[in-house]
Parts: C-alpha cells; structure tokens; sequence
C-alpha cells in the first residue's frame, strides 16, 4: 500500500522515468513528498527511498543536507525572509525581527495556531525589491512592515490561496510532452551522428 | 553616461507583459535560430560561438566555446544547465527564467546540438517555484509545437529536456556539486583531478555544463553571426552582459549593457540605469562580482566592466551582481553577514573552510555586537591566510573548490580598506552605527 496518495504516486513514477537512473528522482521525489506531508514524514522517506532504490537512512542523509526539506512538522505556510547583503542594506534583520513579533514566533519556529513556520533565508535572488519575503517560495514582495502586516492577514483569512499555493515547489509543475523516440531509436541516431561527424573530420583532414 | 546603443541580446522581450509564451516569443523571432542551426553542421554551430568569443555567465568566466571544443574529441553525453543562482544579491538567470524560458529552451536546444547530445536537464534551484513553471510550460510547448523531442522540426536530431529543481544548497552551484545533486546525492563537490565535467560528469559520463545566462545567449549568436557578437563590447570580454545591480541605489534592477563601454559608474550613475544613490549619499564601497570577490572603494568607479579589466585590479565581474554600500552602511556588519552565509553554506567537507568559515563568523559577530577584541582583525587576516594562503587574487586553494577561498574575499578587502571601523568597533564594544 502506498503513502502516496494516487495522484501524487503516478507523478513519483512518471518523475523516476525521467532519468537515466532513478536515485536522479531523489530531490523532486522529496518534494513531492512534502508536498503531500508538509514535511518528509518516515512514511514519506520510505517510500521516496522505495522509488529510488535506496534505504530510508540513505534517503535522510541526503534530504538533511538541503535547507528546502523539512525533517520536522511546519506550519502551513513557510515564511522565508532573506537577510543576506542586499536585504541586509535594505533593513532586512529589523524586517526579520518585525516577522516574528507579527507571527508570534522566534525564527525557526512555528506560531502556535501551527500556521506559520518563519526561517531566516539566504539570498532568494530578487534583490531589487528588498527585503525579499517567500511565503512557501513564491514571491510576496512586502517590504514595508505595514504590507507585510496586510499580507500575512490576507494569507490567514485565506484570501491568498490562489498566489500562494501549500507546499511543493512542484505543486503546479505538470509535464505533458517528451522524447517519443525510443532508447533505442536515439542509440541508433548517436551512432549514425558520430559516424557522419568523423566522416567530416576525416575529409578536413584530407 | 552609459553607451547603451547596444542590441539588447537576451532581454529583447523585456517590455512585453506575456514575455514567457510561446505566442509572444515565436512573434518575435522565437526559434528562427534552431531552425537554422538545424541547416548547419553541428561543429559549424560550435564554431560560431567559439568565434562569439562568449564567456560564461556564470562566474568564472570560462569561454563556452572551449568549453565545447574541448570535448570534440570524446563525444559528449549530456548536457547540463546550471541555473541554480544564488550567489547572493545575483537575480540576473531569475528575471531569464520567468521572462523569457522560451529563450532559454532554444538556447540549450541549439547547444544541445552543437554538442550531439540527446538529453539535457536544467537544474534549477528549488526556491525559483514561478521559474521552474514557466521553464516546464515553455518544455511542454516547445515540444507541441516540434521545436523538442523526436526528429526536432523534421530534423534527425532528437532531444529529450528535463528540468529538475534544486533544494536550497548554495554550493550545488558549483559544477560538481550541481552534478552529485542531480544524481540524487548531497551536494559535495567533487575531488579535482579531472577539473572538468567534460571528462568525467552526470554518472561519469562527459558532460558540458553552461550557465543559464549562457545559453540564453545563443538564438542571437546563431541567428547574427558570432562576429557580430564579438564586435560588442571588448578585449576578452565580448558582447552584452546582465549586471544585477543591488544594495543603495535608486534604481535596483537587471540591466543588460555592453561590457568594457561601460564602466561601474556608468552603471550606477547614469538615471537610465541605477540612478545614484538613495538620498544622494556618498558611495563607501562596492562588490563589483558577487560576495566571493573582493571589494572596491569610489576610486575604482571609472573602472570598465570587463572581465580583464576587473581581474587587473584584484577582483572579478564573477555573477555579474553588483552590490553598492553608501556612507550610511556598517562594512562591518556587511562582512559579518558575508561571513554568516559562508559558514551556513560551507558543505563541511574541507577542515578550512568548515573550521574557518565559523570561526571567522564568530569573530565578527563578536565585533559588530560587543566582546570584539583589537587582536581579532589580525586573527581575522591570520584565519583567512590559513584558507587561503598569501592572501592573493586570485585565491590560493587548500580546498576541493572555491568557496572556502571565497570567504577571504570580503573579510580582507574590508579590513583594508576600512581597518578604522573594525578598531572603532572594538572601541565601542560593538557597532557604532546602533
């Protein structure tokens, strides 16, 4: 019996064919699953390292290497609010410090209505409208406490569901094309490409 | 003021809200340059971007047309596509991703077959959740519409695209790093020797990676001729490039200019481009390549933006992101955040940057809030000599790649240029800015 819900299993599979080979699925697949979870839940990681044709531990190694993975339950919506250099010169640590006292809850931590988890983030590459805030990494572009205020307030009522979607930075990433050749249609192709190209090489040569 | 008589080359699209369709984009040109290519041979393609004489956009500067040519000997087996930016305050391959993914497919489309390869991903990093759908949405239309997939426009050539998106990790940036992401592993750089990817890449197979900027480059150079592209700008620094220019400035924003016409003052002046800075205050200093390259004061403002040019003063045009400090900011502060992000970031694999990159973050945490020692600026040239040894530019390396002689960068330029303020700090027992 599978984790994955239906839906999220066939795009899990349709990713694992995507690669040469399916341990290549490992970061996709991990957001998938928090995508399902909100977070990698053992039951998440076991199945991910079933798809890859690894073991859990393996799995988790590699997952808590990156900042975007979620070894413990967040809330609803990750607030990231960069305070790198550029955000850093924008007021971005008294922005951050402004983010916690709105949310009611120190960096790292979630509100206690479980909706809000708020992380302190590296540069999020959007440094012409500082600070930059993520909410569950879309782009909210507050910057000054009085919106950033209007849009936390928008996101609790709801209001925001269409811009800022739950978790899964592949929520509304859907594949519908890709190479109809078969493996060994392009195998055949290579060999022939190869061939007519030292065949040039040769004439030049010459 | 700036020369900006140049064509724009990969922001054509910019003032077109719909940018990232494939309406728009085959309504102004969009995959003329493919359809030519796919005419030539594959080592003619090759050839005119080896004779663009573009370098790579992402950092190092490495000319793309080498880093194909390189290779003709043993084919190559993928091709990869590094837009996993995050050198801080560089936003130069988002604005390319979300605005012009068409672009972008094109670009690697016509790499692709320069290169004979028959996959290609883009790795892209995880937090570009708008990027990673247009790009899938361009794909999606791109091979609806024959320019992907089987028989490529009725064509012999046939190509499979897939993007695949990071998980918040700085160093999957680098080349190697990028390449153990993507074979489902942490991010660790990997040991040099081989030093590139073209020898031993994706499942230690040959593989060409070229930044995103890069290959957004290549409908142009295919369709103008790389000679067109190599007449703009100058020296080793040929055609346009995308600065991202950041920090207190008026206009923060990508601009596409001509490399070498244009100088750093230029850039942050001129009201067309950055528009001076906020408030009119006096500039203190700027990054003139990302937080990896060392800084420079006003004197340098007149300097060209040209990659020899930099590297003859002791820095680099790196990302191509440039960051403004004015009399009002903490340097202090600025390096102690500098140093923050490195320690964060360092992947733990190597003792000195590991070991260094906190213990120099700690001492400058010390120095901006309190408890700062005047023993601790020399401790602080000391650590970054233990890092990177003789303190030179370019760094030299006690690490398997460059983001521990990174650190250095800014810790020594400031301390050089601004030695008054880390002593003022100490004297005030913290920030004096506070």
């Amino acid at each position: 019996m599978s984790h994955f819900r239906s839906e999220i299993h066939q795009r899990a599979e349709d990713l694992v064919a995507l690669y040469p080979r399916p341990r290549s699925a490992m970061l996709p697949l991990l957001h998938l699953a928090q995508e399902q979870d909100g977070y990698l839940s053992d039951e998440g990681i076991a199945e991910v390292a079933e798809l890859t044709g690894t073991t859990p531990a393996d799995v988790r190694g590699t997952a808590s290497f990156y900042d975007m993975f979620h070894l413990e339950p967040v809330g609803k919506y990750v607030v990231g609010v960069c305070t790198n250099i550029a955000c850093l010169l924008a007021g971005g640590e008294e922005f951050l410090e402004h983010a916690s006292k709105k949310l009611g809850c120190s960096v790292g931590s979630t509100s206690e209505d479980g909706l809000f988890t708020l992380e302190e983030t590296e540069c999020l590459a959007d440094c012409n409208i500082a600070p930059v805030v993520q909410v569950n990494h879309r782009y909210v572009r507050t910057t000054t406490p009085e919106t950033f205020d209007a849009m936390i307030d928008e996101l609790r009522d709801g209001k925001l569901d269409h811009d800022v979607p739950s978790h899964g930075t592949l929520i509304r990433v859907r594949r519908s094309g890709g190479l109809r050749a078969s493996r060994q249609e392009v195998a055949d192709q290579r060999i022939a490409a190869k061939a007519a190209r030292d065949q040039r090489i040769e004439s030049e040569a010459k | 003021m700036a020369t900006l008589d140049a064509p724009r080359i990969v922001t054509s699209r910019k003032d077109f809200a719909d940018s990232f369709t494939l309406a728009r984009y085959l309504d102004t040109g969009g995959y003329v340059a493919l359809k030519k290519a796919l005419t030539m041979f594959p080592e003619a393609v090759a050839a005119e971007v080896d004779a663009a004489s573009l370098l790579g956009r992402g950092g190092a500067g490495f000319p793309a047309g080498r880093k194909w040519s390189m290779l003709r000997k043993s084919p190559i087996s993928y091709l990869v596509v590094n837009g996993d930016e995050s050198e801080p305050a560089t936003f130069k391959d988002h604005y390319l991703v979300e605005r012009d993914p068409h672009q972008l497919v094109e670009g690697v489309i016509i790499a692709a077959y320069a290169l004979q390869v028959n996959q290609a991903f883009i790795f892209m990093r995880g937090e570009f959740a708008l990027g990673l759908e247009r790009v899938q949405q361009a794909l999606n239309d791109a091979y609806a519409h024959g320019a992907l997939g089987s028989k490529i426009f009725g064509s012999d050539f046939s190509l499979d695209v897939v993007v695949h998106p990071g998980a918040g990790a700085y160093i999957c940036g680098e080349e190697t790093a990028l390449i153990e992401a993507l074979e489902g592993k942490r991010g660790f750089p990997r040991i040099k020797p081989p030093f590139f990817p073209a020898v031993t890449g994706l499942y230690g197979e040959p593989t060409v990676v070229n930044n995103v900027e890069t290959m957004s480059n290549l409908p142009w150079i295919v369709n103008n001729g790389g000679a067109a592209f190599a007449a703009l700008g100058g020296g080793r620094s040929a055609g346009t490039r995308l600065f991202a220019l950041a920090g207190r400035v008026k206009n923060p924003g990508v601009y596409e200019i001509e490399m070498v016409k244009n100088t750093f003052r230029d850039l942050i002046y001129d009201p067309r481009l950055g528009g001076g800075i906020i408030d009119d205050k006096q500039i203190k200093a700027f990054i003139p390549g990302g937080v990896s390259a060392p800084w420079f004061g006003p004197e340098l403002l007149d300097l060209p933006l040209g990659q020899d040019e930099v590297a003859g003063e002791g820095s680099m045009l790196g990302s191509g992101s440039i960051v403004v400090m004015d009399e009002t900011s903490c340097v202090v502060r600025a390096v102690w955040r500098i140093t923050k992000f490195f320690s964060r970031e360092s992947c733990g694999q190597c003792t000195p940057c590991r070991e260094g990159s906190g213990w120099i973050e700690r001492a400058m945490y010390r120095l901006e809030h309190g408890g700062g020692r005047m023993e601790d600026i020399d401790l602080l040239l000391d650590l970054c000599d233990n890092i990177a040894p003789g303190l030179t530019w370019p760094p030299q390396q006690t690490t398997i790649c460059v983001l521990g002689p990174s650190i250095p960068s800014s810790v020594h330029s400031a301390i050089q240029m601004f030695r008054d303020d880390f002593v003022a700090h100490v004297q005030h027992g913290g920030c004096p800015h506070e």
